[in-house]
């Protein structure tokens, strides 16, 4: 084992002190000093299972925040992301991405629309100067302002079955108006005794939660993610680090960009069809990705979960039953709920069948593992 | 923390206990901090024989691939079967959860290793501990 290196540059959220306070195992993760996993909560293992039956809390500050106005804002979103900010009403958000010409990708965004002509794009920490310089050179024609709020809000992320209740602990707001994937300024009454704050039931575990977006000071964002660890301590609530947010959102199969989807993978590739509409006249990486389509998809995203003894990890290559090369694995790791190992890979189209059987080459061995559907986890229906 | 007197250690964190010719291998507390849950461990047949310095294995948390390094030379005699199915038995207690039990080629080799008060200060320079 060796010791994590930290570089000169790397960047702190308004929480690193309280993080540390608490004990946190820091890492660094795309230039950001972040918690991987507070052994005082329990580690990786009880931090994910909290998240799948209680609640768990994040700082996410890291994320990137691209704010688009104006009256061609509409327009502008249009142009450069896949799915259909037309059909957003006021308060709704979407999945959707950023994408080059050629189809691949800047990057996966979530989309709010927070006005009439108000959206929000929320980006990842390791594509925030890339994701807004895209945007900004890519809607110049366009009557609409560009802004970079990345570094205006503490993120907070409230996760799990339990988050509903927790929030609204803190909050006058009534959060069962507020459905999945929507997101609202709270204008009457307030968050923790803060007002305009604004409130997202999004996420990154494949559970239902909130996201909160705190103004950056240090005291304010430390004595919201405080006021969140008292109110939550009768539902069990533990702070979570980049870690489990890993392995939770393996298990839902949620992207990450450079493993799942990166500038040299397809939305076909991808499996990301039902966020792409293609009924959308135009914009960046439509010409592409129909030419794509004609051509027949050559590799695809699946599921894998192993057979025999090891777990797979990113990047390790992916072998068919003769020992012969065909993929790789883009994420893989033990699934705390699951209590499996599984992995996502690409593989060639004739590999993608459900009960296909591969090998996963560890450490020089051939190890077998199985194609599953996915996602490996879907969070239970509510009664 | 107090490490147990009784036993030798690596620098890439085993721990080796000798008595007479046999020894039992492990890693160390600090080990098992810094791999945090620990999920899967994979450890060589009984009859291997293990070179001092060389590895013989890994052991595998949520998030990271650890190499495990013999602390000797030697044959394996005895494998902990108990690791396959609870590998957080390490994290529970790292020197109770043993790996291994080899037949020293050399007993003289574990005068290189270092004592628990060197250990100490070693993990203490490392990570802070």
């Amino acid at each position: 084992m060796s010791a994590v290196e930290v570089t000169p540059n790397i960047r702190k959220t308004a929480l690193n002190a309280v993080h540390r306070q608490m004990g946190a195992k820091m890492v660094e993760f795309n230039g950001w000093d972040m918690p991987v996993e507070y052994p005082s909560a329990g580690g990786i293992i009880a931090e994910h299972n909290a998240v799948r039956t209680g609640v768990g809390i994040f700082d996410v500050s890291h994320m990137g925040d691209i704010r688009l106005h104006g009256p061609q804002a509409l327009a502008a979103v249009q142009h450069i992301s896949m799915n259909d900010a037309s059909k957003l009403g006021i308060g709704q958000a979407q999945y959707s991405a950023l994408l080059y010409p050629q189809g691949t990708f800047v990057d996966d965004v979530i989309v709010h629309r927070l006005g009439e002509d108000d959206y929000l794009l929320v980006i990842n920490a390791g594509t925030r100067e890339k994701d807004f310089n895209w945007v900004r050179d890519n809607t110049r024609q366009f009557d609409c302002k560009v802004e970079n709020l990345s570094d205006d809000f503490t993120q907070i992320a409230i996760q799990g079955p339990k988050g509903v209740n927790l929030l609204q602990k803190l909050t006058d707001a009534d959060l069962s108006a507020v459905k999945f994937y929507w997101v609202t300024r709270v204008t009457r009454g307030t968050v923790c005794g803060l007002k305009n704050m604004l409130i997202a039931r999004t996420g990154y575990t494949a559970e239902d939660g909130f996201e909160i977006y705190v103004p950056a000071d240090e005291k304010t964002s430390a004595m919201v993610w405080n006021k969140v660890l008292e109110a939550g301590k009768e539902f069990g609530v533990v702070p979570c680090g980049l870690g489990a947010r890993n392995t939770l959102r393996l298990e839902g199969k949620l992207p990450l960009y450079g493993h799942e989807i990166s500038d040299t993978i397809n939305v076909w590739e991808a499996g990301l069809d039902r966020f792409i509409k293609m009924e959308k006249p135009e914009f960046i990486g439509r010409e592409a990705l129909e030419k794509a389509k004609a051509a027949g998809l050559k590799r695809t995203l699946v599921g894998l979960e192993m057979v025999e003894r090891g777990i797979a990890r990113d990047g390790y290559k992916v072998w068919d039953d003769s020992g012969r090369e065909i993929g790789y694995v883009t994420s893989g790791s033990y699934a705390p709920f699951l209590k499996k190992n599984i992995a996502l890979a690409y593989v060639p189209t004739e590999f993608a069948n459900v009960g296909s059987t591969v090998k996963v080459e560890i450490r020089g061995q051939g190890v077998k593992a199985q194609v599953v559907p996915t996602p490996f986890y879907k969070r239970p229906k509510k009664a | 923390m107090g490490y147990p007197t009784d036993l030798k250690y690596t620098k890439e964190h085993e721990w080796i206990s000798a008595n007479g010719g046999t020894a039992t291998i492990g890693i160390t507390n600090y080990a098992q901090e810094s791999l945090g849950d620990i999920v899967f461990v994979d450890l060589p047949k009984v009859g291997t024989d293990l070179t001092a310095g060389k590895t013989f294995g890994s052991v595998e948390s949520v998030k990271a691939v650890s190499d495990l390094y013999a602390p000797a030379s030697g044959k394996v005699t005895e494998v902990n079967g108990a690791l396959a199915t609870s590998p957080e038995n390490i994290n529970k207690d790292a020197h109770a959860a043993w790996m291994l039990k080899i037949a020293l080629k050399d007993p003289n080799e574990l005068n290189g290793l270092m004592s628990a008060a060197d250990y100490d200060k070693f993990v203490a320079e490392e990570g802070g501990h």
